[in-house]
């Protein structure tokens, strides 16, 4: 079994599959890194809250004594009915019974004039930041461009080293496409209170290059001129796969696969980032979703399946969470919380006075006025929730009453945190004239014995 | 420069022994033999610690290899007296002025970090302040921290086996001794007087960089609670009192010599409030550390209570990120801290055996492991290699590697208790930042991103963990025993399609 690439999907299925199967051989292949780290620290490496060492998440022993085979090569292309690949600089084909491709993404790249050359990048890869350590050194001014959760990771890493950073947003405030107007400006304070100079509503619309070709400066929409040494975009993400071109496996946006992640060749399989189902994989889920867990999962899923002939396991997440942090706001959202409001759909959100926690819970409309809404998912803003209680809820359709009445224990808050439960609580009463019931205060001998 | 001007100090001063500092000093089973044979010292000038103790060991040394040659050891003087020789014949420096050297040296010191920490993090939003840590020569094994490292281990050297070299720092914190208790300083005085000013000064700097999490809060000012009243303030108190020294948060094993025949004595003849202290002693081994442990897990302790914690929370927070995470690290962790419980429970059985039935060979038996284990245990280990080495590999390799209450803790924590960290379903994105900093060297991610509670023997929970995770992953909590600790390996929450354990 050859799996291409080491990141999380490709390796969570190495794992199981050697769990499952002792004898199988197992070889991963990237091009990238010798062994699995974590691409989701790549901030931390340069602000310097870890090293490259530390974002490993198993030592380096771990790969031999599961006997996994990591290779460190360039795959040129794929070849389906030779069953074999191409490595770059390697005379002799690569001979596989088992494919996986799980080949990840690369960031998407700028369509504006000037944005090919240095000091235009992404920040994807180890050599992303390798790039970006070597230009470092000179570098005074960036522009950000794109509004995602990226273009934060960017902000948050360039400050940290003294940089000054333009961020240029295309919509009226961040986020706009996951996030309504109140979330995206509590985000857009606190983006601004940490030095980030946010331009709204702005993009970028050229490139300029010195004699020398570097980086000078950026021209937005809105026709400034900003002096910078570099263009970080955070534009999104796109399945890595041009290495397939030519392969006869068919793509679409990504490789394009059945529930049961099989791609259009036999014993060709793909996960994680570069898969596109045919269908959603379960109801509102999207064909294609580029997130740490959902790699994870495919991984899971294939790696049974191709244990197990005999009792597949196609792939079927749960109901959708994700998280996040802005500088210091940390964000976690559970269900489908739409930006903009879809019919039948009414939510509260209830900010702290300080501005930096926030809640926004989304429930049912009911046709009838006697009965309770039903909760439909949550965004939080610094205030952790636990995920067993809301996907229990969510699949379970509790009314929002109920989750407001157990809001206490379905944070996952350090000890001793201030309580807001009881003032969103009261928000909700406010807006909604439903009864909602205070939890029973715990007794001080509760409170020291207990949890 | 305080701590440049302590250096400094430390080298200051002049000797001169008469023969009635002399005799104040000297026991009296030994006064017959040295008095005379010290003669040549008295009235002599001598412009440093080290030429006085050089002219007093010329004079000593071959005398009592001597007698050891001729094996006439009950003549043999085993007591050192160069720390109270050298004291008792010094003058100039913080002799003559103890306060403005405590000014220029401590003061300084305490003044220059508090302009340092006060305005730390001032004018930035809250939130965690890891920027540069791995760049930063002291936190990330650089120049500053080995020289840190040196600087510290060279002063634990001095401290336990060449007190004598400290005698100015002594006389510089006697009228402190002299208000609380009354008596004059030793050298452990200025270590707790240091010790507790330390956890005091680099517990604002906590207070700074967690203002936003009250856990943080709250156990930093409780470890400078306990480190100011119980350890430094209470046990002067008592002595001023009449009452033995005793530190009553202090817990056998880790106050190995609680169970010490002298100790036991001190306190059975010092009437009611002696017993108490005994009986509180006993009472807090059999029955605090269970009950708190089943309760809290061992943080009750490790984060909230104990001296050593309280340095390494405070002083050594900046080199919570040097502990060594690999499994090997645990392998060795696990043999010598339960090696050192074992030790400390061995010698504590042979010596109360010993107590009872005054058993001459036993006697022996007793006091040869006592010198070892003081030796190596007491002093290499807890001191010298557990806060010197802070810079090096981290701020908990005393209470990870050495401390047998740790372990004791340890075992009622992994076995019995409520304590866990709870992880958050299919959160975690295995960055690392809770395993790097993990002071005790737990690979927290390995549990996280599979979805599984930690429940580890070592953690002392301090919190860290939960607070650098950027995506809520983790959480301490006290909770029902059924289903801590999962055997059966959990099932991370999200994925439909397989019920696959990790």
């Amino acid at each position: 079994m050859v799996i291409i690439g080491n990141g999380i999907a490709g390796v969570t299925c190495a794992r199981h599959v050697r769990r499952y199967d002792p004898d199988i051989r197992i070889t991963l292949i990237s091009e990238e890194s010798a062994h699995f780290y974590s691409r989701t620290a790549l901030m931390y490496i340069y602000m310097g809250h870890m090293t490259y060492a530390h974002t490993k998440p198993y030592e380096d022993s771990f790969w031999p004594k599961n006997r996994l085979e990591l290779l460190q090569a360039r795959v040129e292309s794929v070849h389906p009915k030779e069953k074999v690949l191409r490595l770059k600089g390697q005379e002799s084909p690569f001979s596989y019974d088992i494919l996986v491709i799980a080949s990840g993404s690369r960031p998407r790249m700028l369509p504006v004039p000037g944005s090919e050359g240095p000091g235009v990048q992404g920040l994807y890869h180890l050599q992303d930041l390798e790039r970006l350590e070597a230009m470092s050194p000179y570098l005074k001014q960036a522009v950000l461009i794109g509004g995602g959760l990226i273009g934060v990771e960017w902000a948050e890493m360039l400050l940290s080293r003294g940089v000054q950073v333009h961020f240029l947003v295309r919509e009226k405030h961040f986020w706009n496409t996951v996030l309504d107007a109140r979330e995206g400006q509590l985000l857009d304070r606190h983006l601004r209170e940490h030095g980030v100079q946010l331009h709204l509503e702005t993009e970028a619309s050229e490139i300029l290059r010195d004699a020398t070709g570097q980086v000078s400066a950026v021209r937005t929409s809105k026709g400034e001129l900003l002096p910078a040494q570099l263009a970080g975009i955070s534009i999104g993400v796109t399945p890595n796969i041009d290495f397939l071109e030519g392969s006869g496996i068919v793509c679409g946006r990504g490789v394009r696969v059945d529930a049961l992640n099989r791609t259009s060749e036999a014993d060709i399989y793909a996960i994680g980032d570069c898969a596109e189902f045919q269908e959603a994989p379960a109801p509102g889920r999207k064909t294609l979703e580029q997130v740490w867990y959902t790699g994870r999962m495919q991984g899971e899923a294939l790696a049974h399946t191709l244990c197990h002939p005999e009792d597949p396991s196609p792939y079927k997440p749960g109901p959708w969470f994700n998280s996040a942090k802005f500088f210091d706001i940390e964000y976690q959202t559970y269900g489908d919380v739409p930006a903009e409001l879809r019919a039948g759909e009414q939510d509260l959100y209830w900010e702290h006075p300080e501005g930096k926690i926030a809640l926004r819970l989304l429930f049912s409309q009911e046709a009838s006025s006697d009965a309770v809404p039903r909760f439909l998912g949550v965004n939080s803003f610094g205030w952790r929730l636990r995920h067993a209680y809301f996907d229990q809820a969510l699949r379970a359709g509790y009314p929002i009453t109920r989750v407001l009445e157990e809001l206490e224990s379905a944070s996952f808050d350090a000890e001793f945190s201030p309580r807001h439960a009881p003032k969103v609580r009261a928000a909700f009463r406010a807006a909604t004239g439903l009864a909602v019931r205070e939890p029973r205060k715990k007794s001080f001998f509760r409170f020291l014995f207990s949890s | 420069m305080g701590l440049g001007l302590f250096t400094y100090m430390l080298f200051q001063g002049s000797y001169r022994l008469e023969r009635e500092d002399a005799a104040a000093v000297i026991k009296d089973i030994h006064q017959e033999a040295l008095l005379p044979l010290l003669e040549p010292l008295y009235g002599q000038e001598y412009p440093s610690t080290h030429a006085f103790l050089s002219a007093y060991d010329a004079l000593f040394q071959p005398y009592n290899e001597a007698l050891k040659q001729e094996e006439r050891w009950d003549e043999v003087i085993w007591d050192d007296y160069h720390f109270a020789l050298s004291r008792s014949a010094a003058s100039g420096g913080a002799v003559e002025a103890p306060l403005r050297w405590l000014t220029l040296t401590v003061g300084l010191m305490v003044l220059g970090g508090l302009l340092y920490i006060l305005p730390l993090y001032r004018g930035e939003p809250a939130g965690i302040k890891h920027t540069g840590i791995f760049f930063s020569s002291m936190k990330n094994r650089g120049v500053l921290g080995i020289l840190t490292g040196t600087y510290l281990i060279s002063f634990y050297v001095i401290l336990y086996w060449f007190p004598a070299y400290l005698n100015q720092a002594v006389f510089m914190v006697d009228p402190i001794s002299k208000a609380i208790s009354g008596n004059p300083a030793s050298q452990w005085f200025l270590y707790g007087f240091l010790y507790t000013l330390i956890i005091l000064v680099m517990g604002i700097r906590m207070f700074r960089k967690y203002r936003h999490s009250r856990y943080h809060l709250l156990r930093t000012a409780s470890l400078m609670f306990f480190q100011l009243g119980f350890a430094f303030l209470l046990p002067e108190i008592l002595v001023l009192l009449n009452q033995p020294w005793y530190d009553f948060k202090n817990i056998w094993p880790l106050d190995y010599s609680f169970f010490y025949t002298y100790r036991i004595e001190d306190m059975l003849a010092s009437g009611g409030f002696g017993l108490f202290m005994l009986v509180w002693g006993i009472l807090l081994i059999i029955i605090a550390v269970p009950i708190f442990t089943y309760f809290y897990g061992k943080r009750w302790y490790c984060s909230w209570v104990c001296g050593c914690g309280g340095l390494a929370e405070t002083a050594g927070d900046p080199y919570r990120q040097l502990s060594d995470k690999s499994l090997k690290a645990w392998q060795v962790e696990r043999y010598l801290v339960h090696g050192v419980l074992v030790f400390a429970v061995g010698m504590t059985f042979v010596t109360l055996a010993n107590y009872f039935s005054s058993f001459a060979l036993l006697g022996y038996a007793t006091d040869q492991l006592h010198t070892a284990y003081g030796f190596l245990i007491g002093s290499a280990f807890a001191g010298v290699i557990g806060t010197g080495f802070y810079p090096f590999m981290g701020n908990r390799v005393w209470c990870r590697f050495g401390c047998p209450l740790a372990a004791y803790l340890g075992l009622v924590q992994r076995f019995k208790s409520r304590f866990r960290i709870t992880t958050n379903g299919g959160q975690c994105i295995s960055c690392g930042n809770c395993s790097t900093y993990c002071e005790m060297g737990i690979d927290v991610r390995w549990y996280a991103q599979r979805g599984q509670n930690i429940v580890r023997s070592s953690c002392v929970g301090c919190g860290v963990c939960a607070s650098v995770c950027p995506r809520g992953v983790l959480k301490l909590e006290n909770g029902a025993e059924a289903g801590r600790i999962q055997e059966e390996l959990p099932i991370i929450i999200g994925n439909d399609s397989i019920k696959i354990k990790q």
